[in-house]
């Protein structure tokens, strides 16, 4: 049943290192990028609140996969941006990130802001009584706190954008669901072996993560 | 507006706030300015690219409108299918029996677990192979069961979370005065769990749809994205007008759902003093490793 393995046409640990590769490059920019987004959500400069929120609002809204289709047809295929990259599988792949990254970052922000809510007002009234300055009282007091009460959440994102990282196949990007798709149309005496194996593939990347992150969760919360 | 984070502005905070906000639109132009340019020389901003969609009736009622179609479709099928086949699966799993709790069990958490694409792709070749489904409306029922599997799985979840949101007391009454089990479900719980679950459900259409794209990009399904390269092919390559385009439309409708989902929250909670059911999508959302909070 599962002989095509064997076959040597089919390179699956290979395409499950490309998932996981686009998990985590992914994952350390929309932190990176959501972080960002929910300082400018919650800042004092109102214009900066504008598009902080009118991009999440935005790009929550829009499918993952127009974006990541946006990205090849737009900005690669139209105007030829490469992204520092010569090979086009490179290409596909730093344009997949990118896409992802601007998607996500979104749903970090919003876990972030829901998890500065839940740091007590108490503490950034004391940082502003001692006359910190906001990117002060943010960064040193508000969010340190904030992050730890927000790993479960984040873990979540994370675990979706695991899930996710099968919409980069629409651009071509060689990851396990683009090999799923050339091995059930090739194997087609195999197709519920291929089903069970990819389907394993993405359980034994999340399960993990998420029983890891769940303990993390514990560990760090603030005790209140 | 002041916030917590920060204090009203005195003289020198307004300063540095008209300062951030100069550097900010100084940033923010450059960077338009950049698109602006690129798309320029790419002779992206031509009138005749991006005039079609106000002044050609026919990209709306020959492309736009029939894609918008077929996506909410997929969307609205997916959803009447998975809603009860959730509410099944979501009581079955709050079950005494073992014997039915078990395998519900397995099967929601194996679904929320893995891809949806990866179930579009499965069903698509299952499709192919074992029936003699007309490969016209094929793609439509590919991205259906895939939307299906998950979906209600994921509603399931909804489900159960919400019936077990209520207070205990709910059950203990419903006991008390000699209730079956089904009848406690139908006449006093489920009523109860749906007021909680009603956001989420509504939150979980915006995913259904998001994902209906993915129809159009892997499995040939004509839907509001795939009518991208249909429009650049017949008004001149204009590539960058008609994404614009077709994200707008599903922002639009994603938007209204989403708005109705908050302002359905806010009239439960008002209406209901109590409420503090309330079901996490997030965390139902990210699937078999999820975190529960």
């Amino acid at each position: 049943m599962f002989d095509f393995l064997s076959s040597g046409r089919y390179d699956l640990l290979g395409a499950f290192w490309v998932t996981v590769q686009l998990t985590l490059y992914s994952a350390v920019g929309s932190l990176i990028w959501g972080t960002l987004l929910a300082g400018m959500r919650v800042s004092p400069v109102p214009l900066m609140r504008g598009f902080g929120t009118a991009y999440v609002n935005l790009v929550r809204n829009t499918p993952l996969t127009i974006i990541m289709v946006g990205s090849l047809l737009g900005l690669y295929q139209t105007l030829g941006f490469k992204l520092g990259a010569d090979l086009s599988a490179d290409i596909g792949f730093r344009l997949a990130v990118l896409a992802m990254v601007a998607y996500t970052g979104t749903f970090v922000c919003e876990a972030l802001r829901s998890g500065i809510n839940t740091v007590p007002v108490g503490q950034a009234e004391a940082a502003r009584a001692m006359g910190l300055s906001f990117v002060q009282v943010l960064t040193l007091i508000v969010l340190p706190q904030a992050f730890r009460s927000v790993v479960a959440p984040l873990a979540n994102v994370l675990i979706a954008l695991t899930k996710n990282t099968t919409v980069a196949s629409a651009i071509g990007v060689a990851e396990a669901s683009f090999l799923m798709k050339n091995m059930v149309e090739n194997e087609t005496d195999a197709l519920f072996a291929v089903f069970a194996l990819i389907a394993l593939g993405f359980i034994v990347l999340t399960l993990p993560t998420g029983l890891l992150l769940g303990w993390v969760s514990k560990r760090v919360a603030v005790k209140r | 507006m002041t916030s917590v984070l920060y204090d009203a502005p005195g003289p020198s905070a307004k300063r540095r706030n008209i300062i951030y906000t100069v550097v900010f639109v100084v940033v923010f132009a450059l960077a338009a300015w950049w698109l602006l340019t690129a798309m320029a020389e790419k002779n992206q901003l031509d009138g005749e690219k991006w005039s079609p969609f106000v002044a050609d009736s026919k990209v709306w009622t020959t492309f736009l409108l029939p894609g918008l179609v077929e996506t909410l479709k997929a969307a609205a099928l997916s959803l009447v299918i998975a809603l009860p086949l959730g509410a099944v699966l979501g009581i079955g799993r709050l079950s005494d029996h073992t014997w039915i709790s078990a395998p519900v069990g397995v099967v929601v958490e194996f679904f929320r677990a893995i891809p949806v694409l990866i179930m579009m792709v499965f069903a698509s070749q299952l499709f192919i192979q074992f029936t003699s489904m007309d490969s016209e409306v094929r793609p439509l029922w590919s991205v259906v069961t895939g939307l299906v599997l998950y979906n209600a799985s994921v509603i399931a979840e909804i489900v159960r979370s919400g019936i077990q949101s209520l207070p205990t007391g709910q059950t203990d009454a419903a006991k008390a005065i000699g209730m079956r089990k089904g009848q406690m479900m139908v006449f006093v719980l489920v009523p109860q769990a749906v007021t909680a679950m009603l956001p989420a459900l509504v939150s979980q259409l915006v995913v259904i749809v998001k994902d209906t794209a993915l129809g159009g990009a892997l499995l040939g399904f004509n839907e509001l994205l795939s009518q991208v390269r249909t429009i650049t092919a017949n008004y001149g390559s204009n590539t960058i007008a008609a994404l614009t385009v077709v994200a707008i439309l599903f922002i639009v409708v994603n938007f209204a759902l989403t708005s109705f989902a908050s302002w359905l929250e806010r009239r439960l909670r008002r209406a209901k003093k109590s409420g503090g059911a309330k079901v996490d999508l997030n965390a139902i959302e990210a699937g078999g490793g999820g975190v529960s909070t």
